[in-house]
């Protein structure tokens, strides 16, 4: 019997590096490689134009490269579990092969894939190669429970063995005499479609400032590499104007999508550090970027609610304001804060914005200025930026909105002081906000404090041609740090910086006796260090499985047959 | 069959034994009967478990839980209205269009200002950033007409809701509380509308019982207003408020002899418009103020512009936990190291691009009584950072660094500085690290 075989992308778009897809080639007689895409879906989803175009370029490149290996990639149009029953029948496939997902809604899809290609009798291999380790051994050697400090992961990964090597990418020799079925129409039913198909208007659309796709990737990592040895210094590097600009040696979009590998990264990263430095064993800080993504992915594998305040038993309960009208402000650029708009016009605009101005709007949306939910922001950034995916963005916004990972709150970054700081030319706010251009380097943070004549030299009146500031930082910043006060207070034991001076209750004598408030205590007590992560305390643990990520048409409605759903990736 | 009396009898003195005594007498009188009956009716005997225990078991309920099981039975509906069960109350007022929270129930509410204000002494209201919960609060308070409150705690969870109520409605609303408790000992008031007269009405009817006061941003409050408050309630221990309320005339007061010792005192300088002018207390008050209460903690917390802080530091000032939530300067850093020898706690949200070095040596050399220190936005070399902590030793229990705050330089790199600070510390440590990708 001829094995025909399937390998599923949704990640891990990429020749190199691919252990599953190896698999599915290994003594088969074809091999297709297949991505499933819901156009339908695409309008409507909460997915912005960069994030589509990236990822078709992606496919394309994917396609690209396969057909150097007289093979094609196969766009299904339609969910996964509708269309693989059909697919297993009309190409007799007897095995499936794809890419481990760690992440909840994943592993869940995966499962009742699984269980559809069982009934089928097909083979399922699946490999891990999204990430540098096997998430459940870390999570296994914290005593089942994920590290949540980063001190503890990195801890816990020096104990474990180093990641496993790269495997080679898919050559014409290891695909051997497998072979890839293309039809004369190949390019009608299975042909990666247009951003027009999709439904965006791309007129007047700027070239993409992140390329996507597995060629790009392979070439920013040799440059990234070439610029690391030239400065022969892999110290983190001092933040200056440039660093704000997207950089052509820049990887998270690639590493997000699955074009590059993180193994490929890692191991590459080693070797050259080795030959520079002459050393054996470089410290984990050269990995920086790699184990944060490996943290917030071993955070949220097994926690449906990673992404939500309510029912996550890591996220403190923080009682943010709902305000749609600011929210909106500061989605669109509209604070009246330049530093905060000029970030935000970059992330509408490339899809990509430096770490330390993430952390400036992140502040500014939450705990620093607007008091606004950090899941609203979270959901802003999954539909502009480019390497954002479910674990690391939301992981990302509980830390630097102070909802856990034990963070101290008085880290506050000034929307006027800290760009000032890094850039004090100004330079990235005239490249972004062109209004702006006509300000002195002493005005352009502030512009409203600039006087009439200055504004009008400028040719923009503030108030008239760009806002007026949205809040008050310096009385914003007072009461937020307040209302965290008041909460991590509340938070029972807790002593840390901010709180420590205050000891008298406000109940005097008697304690409080709303069994409510002790429960959110131990609720939280894990999220702000009250017990020590070595002793794995007891929690309640949310076991219920989140039916839709971000509340959409989730899984279980287009299992039943109805579109929506993820975007298969 | 025997009936167990456990329940009735029991509950006159529950105040001396601890349920578990009392379970253990009532396991005891079962056993001394030899009846099967009685064994089999223990199983369902919940009906008259003594109130004493169903009080203490009730306590670790949560509301909601505790309103379930008071419809299980008269029995257990009667324990669920014991007064003990509602000396305190949390009233979360929120609106589905302002927060994400669930509020009190509205009835619950109503049956608590029918059947329970006369029990209620340590209350406190949180409110979110919509007008109407604030209102909300005014209503009820206005309503504790029965109660003699020993807490009253007014907290704006987010927005200042509270300076949105219309100022007569929110007085009125505060003065039935002032009058009616005449024993209020804790009181939490900031960011609202209180004013002078109704601190007037407060003095007059609680001075001898307030021990507690928390009032910053509170706009409409004059240093006169302050000033009447510390001259009456003597035994007021700890207060918070603006330093616009803050005069020498108010040190003076709070260290009369009739006062007794202040334990706490918290001040808030904050800048309303660039260039604001702050006045400057005299050295005499604060010798003062030690001299009558020489272990008060000293809480100042500034949100001012760099340029703003000429009046501070320029004299010694018995400060114990300070707080730059703003940019401020190396400059005046270096007045803290000079003039704060009681400094425990030293929070700098951000300073710039020179570092710090000399000013943290001078204030690890000054400050003896350091113990926790938080740098943010700033920037320290390795080695002044690791001579710092030297310097300091264990006394640190608290060291809250940015590693961005870290310049490696010759002797130490990122790496190897943990180390050389643990082994200071005599504990692990690490800088605070914020995700990079």
């Amino acid at each position: 019997m001829a094995l025909n075989s399937i390998h599923w992308f949704r990640k891990g778009l990429r020749l190199h590096d691919n252990p599953a897809l190896r698999e599915a080639v290994q003594g088969a007689a074809t091999v297709r490689c297949v991505y499933f895409l819901d156009p339908w879906f695409a309008g409507s989803s909460n997915v912005g134009v960069n994030r589509w175009r990236f990822l078709l370029q992606c496919l394309e490149d994917l396609d690209a490269n396969l057909r150097k290996l007289n093979s094609r990639l196969f766009v299904i149009r339609g969910q996964p579990a509708n269309v693989f029953p059909r697919l297993f029948k009309e190409w007799k496939i007897s095995r499936l092969t794809f890419e481990y997902d760690s992440e909840p809604f994943g592993k869940e899809r995966d499962a009742a894939i699984k269980k559809l290609a069982m009934e089928a009798g097909v083979e399922v291999i699946v490999k891990i190669s999204h990430t540098l380790y096997d998430l459940d051994k870390i999570i296994e050697l914290n005593g089942g429970q994920p590290p949540l400090t980063y001190k503890r992961f990195q801890t816990l990964i020096s104990r474990l063995d180093p990641p496993e090597m790269p495997v080679e990418m898919l050559t014409d020799t290891l695909m051997g005499r497998c072979v890839t079925p293309v039809s004369e129409d190949h390019g009608d039913k299975y042909g990666v479609p247009s951003l027009e198909e999709l439904g965006f208007d791309t007129e007047g659309l700027p070239s993409a400032v992140w390329p996507g796709g597995e060629t790009e990737a392979l070439t920013r990592i040799e440059r990234h590499l070439e610029r690391k040895a030239w400065v022969a210094n892999f110290e983190r590097p001092r933040m200056n104007a440039n660093s704000l600009l997207a950089s052509p040696t820049g990887l998270s979009p690639y590493l997000r999508f699955g074009c590059l590998s993180c193994r490929l990264f890692y191991f590459k990263l080693t070797d050259l550090y080795r030959k520079v430095k002459k050393n054996s064993s470089p410290p984990l800080s050269l990995y920086g970027q790699l184990l944060w993504r490996e943290f917030f992915y071993t955070a949220a594998t097994n926690n449906p609610r990673f992404d939500k305040m309510e029912g996550n038993p890591i996220c403190v309960r923080i009682p943010w304001d709902k305000n749609p009208e600011a929210l909106a402000k500061w989605a669109e650029a509209k604070t009246g804060f330049p530093w905060i708009d000029a970030i935000m016009t970059q992330l509408r605009q490339e899809g990509w914005i430096h770490h330390l101005a993430r952390h400036a709007v992140a502040c500014f949306l939450t705990r620093g200025d607007l008091w606004i939910s950090w899941e609203e922001g979270m959901k802003v950034f999954e539909e502009l930026l480019l390497d954002a995916d479910w674990s690391v963005n939301a992981g990302s916004w509980m830390w630097l909105s102070c909802s856990s990972f034990f963070q101290q709150f008085f880290h506050c970054y000034c929307p006027v002081g800290f760009g000032r700081r890094t850039d004090p030319n100004g330079d990235f706010i005239r490249r972004y906000l062109p209004v702006l251009r006509g300000f002195p380097a002493k005005f352009i943070y502030d512009p409203w404090n600039a006087p009439e004549s200055v504004q009008a030299a400028a040719k923009c009146i503030i108030g008239v041609h760009y806002p007026k500031p949205m809040v008050h930082h310096a009385e914003a910043s007072r009461l937020n740090i307040e209302r965290m006060k008041q909460i991590y207070q509340q938070l029972s034991r807790y002593r840390g910086l901010g709180t420590r001076s205050e000891n008298i209750n406000l109940y005097g004598e008697e304690k409080p006796q709303s069994g409510k408030r002790v429960r959110e205590g131990r609720l939280s007590e894990r999220a702000v260090g009250l017990v020590e992560e070595d002793k794995g305390p007891r929690h309640e643990h949310n076991q219920r499985w989140c039916l839709s990520p971000r509340g959409r048409v989730g899984w279980k409605v287009s299992f039943k047959g109805g579109c929506g759903g993820r975007a298969g990736h | 069959m025997k009936r167990m009396k456990g329940g009735e009898e029991g509950s006159d003195d529950s105040s001396c034994e601890s349920p578990a005594e009392v379970c253990k007498k009532v396991r005891k009188q079962l056993s001394e009967d030899s009846e099967p009956e009685v064994a089999e009716s223990l199983d369902c005997n919940w009906a008259r478990l003594p109130q004493e225990l169903l009080l203490h078991i009730f306590q670790y309920l949560p509301l909601l839980d505790r309103a379930y099981a008071s419809q299980v039975c008269r029995g257990w509906n009667q324990a669920f209205h014991m007064p003990e069960l509602w000396r305190c109350f949390e009233f979360e007022l929120n609106q589905p269009a302002s927060s994400y929270l669930k509020a009190t129930h509205p009835d619950l509410i109503k049956q608590i200002i029918k059947r329970h204000s006369n029990h209620l002494q340590y209350v406190s209201f949180k409110v979110d950033s919509s007008t109407e919960s604030a209102e909300a609060a005014c209503d009820i308070l206005s309503q504790l007409v029965n109660c003699s409150l020993k807490t009253l705690g007014l907290i704006s969870t987010a927005r200042p809701s509270f300076m949105e109520v219309p100022k007569s409605h929110f007085i009125s609303a505060l003065t039935v509380v002032f009058v009616n408790s005449k024993s209020l000992s804790s009181l939490k008031i900031d960011d609202t509308p209180v004013d002078d007269p109704s601190l007037k009405v407060l003095v007059a009817n609680n001075s001898d019982t307030l021990k507690l006061l928390k009032m910053s941003s509170c706009p409409h409050v004059s240093p006169a207003g302050i000033l009447c408050v510390a001259d009456q309630c003597h035994g007021l221990r700890e207060l918070a408020l603006n330093y616009h309320l803050l005069s020498d005339e108010l040190l003076l007061a709070l260290s009369s002899e009739k006062h007794v010792h202040l334990e706490h005192l918290r001040i808030d300088v904050v800048s309303e418009n660039p260039g604001q002018h702050f006045h400057t207390i005299k050295k005499s008050s604060w010798d003062a103020m030690m001299r009558h209460s020489p272990k008060f903690n000293l809480v100042m917390y500034f949100f001012l512009y760099e340029d703003e802080f000429g009046p501070f530091f320029n004299e010694e000032i018995p400060v114990t936990h300070l707080y730059f939530g703003r940019s401020v300067s190396k400059e005046v850093l270096g007045r803290v190291g000079l003039h704060c020898p009681r400094l425990v706690e030293l929070v700098v949200c951000a300073n710039g691009l020179r570092p710090l070095d000399e000013e943290l040596i001078r204030i690890a050399k000054h400050c003896t009584q350091l113990s926790a220190i938080g740098l943010g936005e700033c920037e320290v070399s390795c080695s002044a950072f690791v001579e710092f902590v030297k310097m300091c030793g264990r006394r640190l229990s608290q060291l809250s660094i940015m590693e961005e705050v870290l310049i490696p330089d010759h002797k130490y790199s990122l790496d190897e500085i943990h180390w050389e600070v643990s082994k200071h510390l005599g504990r692990v440590w690490f800088p605070d690290m914020m995700p990079t990708w």
